[in-house]
């Protein structure tokens, strides 16, 4: 693991794909089902979303370009699923959360220790 | 770092973040630190509109520079004097155009031990599993190296 603080350690060209996908509601629901019960076919992730499967098909494959969800052939249906790797990246979420209660810390231990 | 500081726990939890530091103060001394939401407020950077008590939500304002737009509440769980102080919190919630009073909060304990030389601290928080993972992935776009902004405008160009 890079020893560079959280977030910061994310290359800005490789995380701005990320962003774009990730910047629409549906697009963020389509992972959070995906999360939840993938893989899923398009027929199952269009089911009560009053979203056309035309619409879901395009959000799918802007997720893909980004690198968030793949597709695989099962028997006769194509399924879509997270791409876990790339999602890994959401890991530094907690990293990052992780480096501010590090820095938190050390201001507690100044504010007592400076007394 | 972030890292390192975690040793010692199961690093591919993505669940817990846990936190222990040794302090050179007496464990009342850290505890009125911890728990007086004046004293709290400074070395946390939060302005605070209450004092602690159990049951009771506090709303605190940042103070750190870039984040004063931000507010958070503050669930206070359980106080045992001296020894556990806990509160519950929307982690991360920065991005004051979003409601995230829906969305599921994680536990912050403090948990206070006496040592030879002072007070060892122990912080956890917990609970991010529950944290929706577009809401986890949005944290690349808020980080504090002052591109975020940036990159905002941009993703709105792009999308």
């Amino acid at each position: 693991m890079s020893p560079s603080r959280g977030a910061a350690a994310v290359k800005v060209s490789e995380a701005v794909p990320v962003f774009a996908a990730l910047g629409d509601a549906t697009r963020l629901s389509l992972l959070g089902r995906l999360s939840a019960n993938g893989p899923l076919s398009i027929t199952r992730l269009s089911e009560g979303t009053g979203v056309t499967r035309q619409a879901i098909t395009r959000h799918l494959y802007a997720l893909g370009d980004a690198g968030l969800v793949r597709n695989a052939r099962r028997g006769r249906e194509r399924v879509w699923d997270l791409d876990l790797k790339r999602l890994e990246k959401a890991r530094q979420y907690l990293d990052q959360i992780s480096a501010q209660w590090d820095e938190a810390a050390e201001r507690l231990r100044s504010f007592v220790e400076d007394d | 770092m972030a890292v390192q500081a975690q040793k010692g726990q199961d690093t591919l939890s993505t669940d817990r973040i846990e936190k222990r530091v040794d302090l050179r103060a007496t464990r009342s001394r850290v505890w009125r630190a911890i728990t007086t939401a004046e004293e709290f407020g400074t070395w946390f950077r939060m302005k605070l509109d209450g004092e602690f008590a159990e049951g009771a939500t506090i709303r605190g304002r940042i103070t750190h520079p870039g984040y004063e737009h931000v507010t958070v509440d503050l669930l206070v769980e359980r106080i045992e004097p001296e020894r556990y102080f806990s509160y519950r919190w929307h982690p991360y919630a920065i991005d004051a155009s979003v409601d995230y009073s829906a969305e599921p909060t994680t536990l912050v304990e403090f948990i206070l031990e006496e040592t030879e030389d002072g007070t060892a601290v122990t912080i956890v928080e917990s609970g991010f599993d529950r944290i929706p993972l577009g809401r986890r992935s949005e944290a690349f776009r808020m980080n504090d190296q002052g591109w975020g902004g940036q990159i905002k405008n941009l993703e709105r160009y792009v999308s």
